[in-house]
């Protein structure tokens, strides 16, 4: 409901950012295009006619209150909710101008394209090397020296190598939940997505894990176009380029993060983000 | 005051009346089970030797051991359970990850439930009719089908139990990497249930071999050794039903033998079982 605004402000956002930060500036064209989004658990509406786009080697934030659907609109994203019978989705998504909520779209291909992080640490039961060769193989033939490599580059993206590199044939499951997470991240990196989903990624950690999560998450958005659910309002603020803010099911204001964290247009994001609500 | 302490004294005497009730019902239970284990060793520990191993079961009166027996058995139960093993997990996979939606699975839960508390004898006579009585003779094959179809049921509910127990979120990840369904049952699930599946197992392989009218109906008994399983094969539990029965003496301890065998043996695969179980927590 906020599109147009929203749309206005992120045109003069990319000039701004342009020349004064000089970062690259976000392509005229958003990543996923998100057009009158409706989500139903059976009859109940979990979404409410979203509107909103992510934009490419940017950071987005969902924030609101429990249950407000911003997990929900991420697991659209990659038609997680598929595994449910039940649940649907209307509207579009275009990922690259296609829409992934098409009947006809393959969701293992387009689970290939856009990668997922989860609230709990999910290592798979099997040595930290194959956690990550598991999801490469689904897509590459790898040699054994590439796939060495491979799973190195995986576990450095997600600064994690230097922790395990003397014991990548232990379990996953013997790191600790900071680390687990870590590899998580570096499991969903390794398949070369373009979108990495993020799902309240550090609220199972400690802070110092929390900050080593976060700082990947700064270094990633260089390559990947990340899209993240957080409970943790100073963490929005900290790692995102966007925000929006969602309640009821429904996109109440999106925005800069800047903009919406000093300056929000409306009363009930303010209120939210003082701690007045939520 | 004084009220209270009365109520205090009331409570601690019903307390003692319910602790002695309870302790007493845990000896009497528990002094039966020593009584039949103290029985078990006395008489059978006398009957273990090293011909128990070797030589097959005796005539009347002469020297002898269980050989054919314990090869009868092992062989017949490893069958049954080389069958059971594949269907039950299987099955298993099939009512906890795919049977979400439609009748066929909680149809396919109930039936499996009536055959998991099913007589066995009743599947011995199944056996018998539909292959003994067709073919018109007793074979290891025909008791290996019985033991089978009691392990399945066993095997399809432990494994469905423990798929169950396996998190969603493990399925999410592993679907969100963009792994089709079977990868993610295979490789994910069934891999981090692996110790609850193999432990249904165990406990199917303790069942079958203690099970005697399935195989009375189906493998009879042989007093030779034999490594056919188209033949008459001999067995434990059979051998044990038959011997003891039996006015010889020799015999008779023999039948104490093959109990203590059959005892311990159970013994150690719980006990296996339960080192499995702990490695998991």
């Amino acid at each position: 409901m906020q599109t147009p605004v929203a749309t206005k402000r992120d045109m003069s956002f990319a000039e701004v950012r342009g020349e004064s930060a000089g970062t690259s500036a976000p392509t005229m064209a958003p990543k996923i295009r998100i057009r009158n989004l409706d989500f139903f658990y059976g009859s109940f509406q979990g979404l409410k006619h979203i509107d909103l786009d992510i934009h490419e080697g940017m950071v987005t934030a969902f924030i609101g209150p429990s249950g407000c659907g911003k997990s929900t609109l991420l697991r659209t994203l990659n038609r997680m909710y598929d595994l449910y019978p039940g649940q649907r989705a209307t509207g579009e998504i275009l990922l690259n101008g296609k829409n992934v909520l098409d009947p006809g779209q393959d969701v293992n291909a387009l689970r290939a394209k856009v990668g997922m992080v989860f609230q709990k640490p999910t290592p798979f039961p099997m040595s930290i090397y194959e956690n990550i060769a598991f999801g490469v193989r689904l897509y590459e033939n790898l040699s054994r020296a590439d796939m060495d490599n491979r799973v190195e580059w995986a576990l450095r993206k997600a600064a994690l190598w230097d922790e395990v590199k003397g014991k990548l044939n232990q379990s996953g499951l013997s790191l600790s939940g900071g680390q687990q997470q870590r590899l998580c991240i570096a499991r969903g990196v390794a398949v070369k997505p373009e979108v990495l989903l993020l799902d309240e990624p550090t609220s199972a950690l400690d802070p110092i894990s929390t900050a080593k999560v976060e700082e990947l998450v700064h270094e990633l958005k260089s390559e990947y176009t990340i899209a993240i659910v957080t409970h943790n309002m100073q963490q929005a603020a900290r790692v995102s380029d966007y925000t929006a803010y969602m309640y009821l099911g429904e996109l109440v204001e999106f925005g800069l993060t800047d903009e919406i964290f000093i300056k929000p247009k409306r009363k009930e994001t303010e209120d939210y983000i003082t701690g007045r609500f939520g | 005051m004084s009220n209270s302490t009365a109520l205090y004294r009331k409570r601690t005497r019903t307390n003692q009346i319910a602790l002695l009730l309870s302790t007493g019902a845990m000896l009497l239970g528990m002094s039966f089970l020593a009584w039949i284990l103290a029985v078990l060793l006395y008489k059978g520990l006398g009957a273990l030797s090293v011909s128990l191993f070797t030589q097959p079961t005796p005539a009347p009166g002469s020297e002898g051991g269980l050989f054919n027996a314990i090869v009868g058995s092992t062989m017949m139960v490893g069958v049954a359970t080389f069958i059971a093993t594949p269907v039950g997990i299987l099955a298993g996979v099939y009512l906890s990850e795919y049977g979400r939606k439609g009748w066929l699975a909680p149809t396919t839960r109930f039936i499996n439930d009536i055959l998991l508390s099913a007589p066995s004898i009743v599947i011995g006579v199944f056996i018998y009719t539909v292959y003994v009585a067709q073919v018109q003779h007793f074979s290891g094959w025909a008791g290996s089908l019985a033991l089978a179809l009691i392990a399945i049921p066993v095997v399809v509910r432990t494994t469905e139990n423990m798929l169950n127990l396996v998190p969603a979120s493990l399925r999410e990840a592993a679907s969100a990497l963009g792994a089709p369904r079977w990868k993610v049952v295979l490789q994910v699930v069934l891999r981090s249930a692996r110790a609850g599946v193999l432990t249904g197992i165990l406990l199917a392989i303790a069942r079958l071999s203690g099970e005697t009218a399935p195989l009375l109906f189906t493998a009879l008994n042989n007093q030779f050794t034999n490594f056919d399983l188209n033949g008459p094969m001999a067995n434990l539990p059979v051998v044990i039903f038959q011997f003891a029965m039996s006015p010889y003496e020799n015999w008779n301890s023999l039948a104490w033998g093959g109990a203590i065998l059959i005892t311990f043996g159970v013994l150690c695969l719980n006990i296996v079982v339960r080192t499995l179980f702990r490695k998991k927590i």
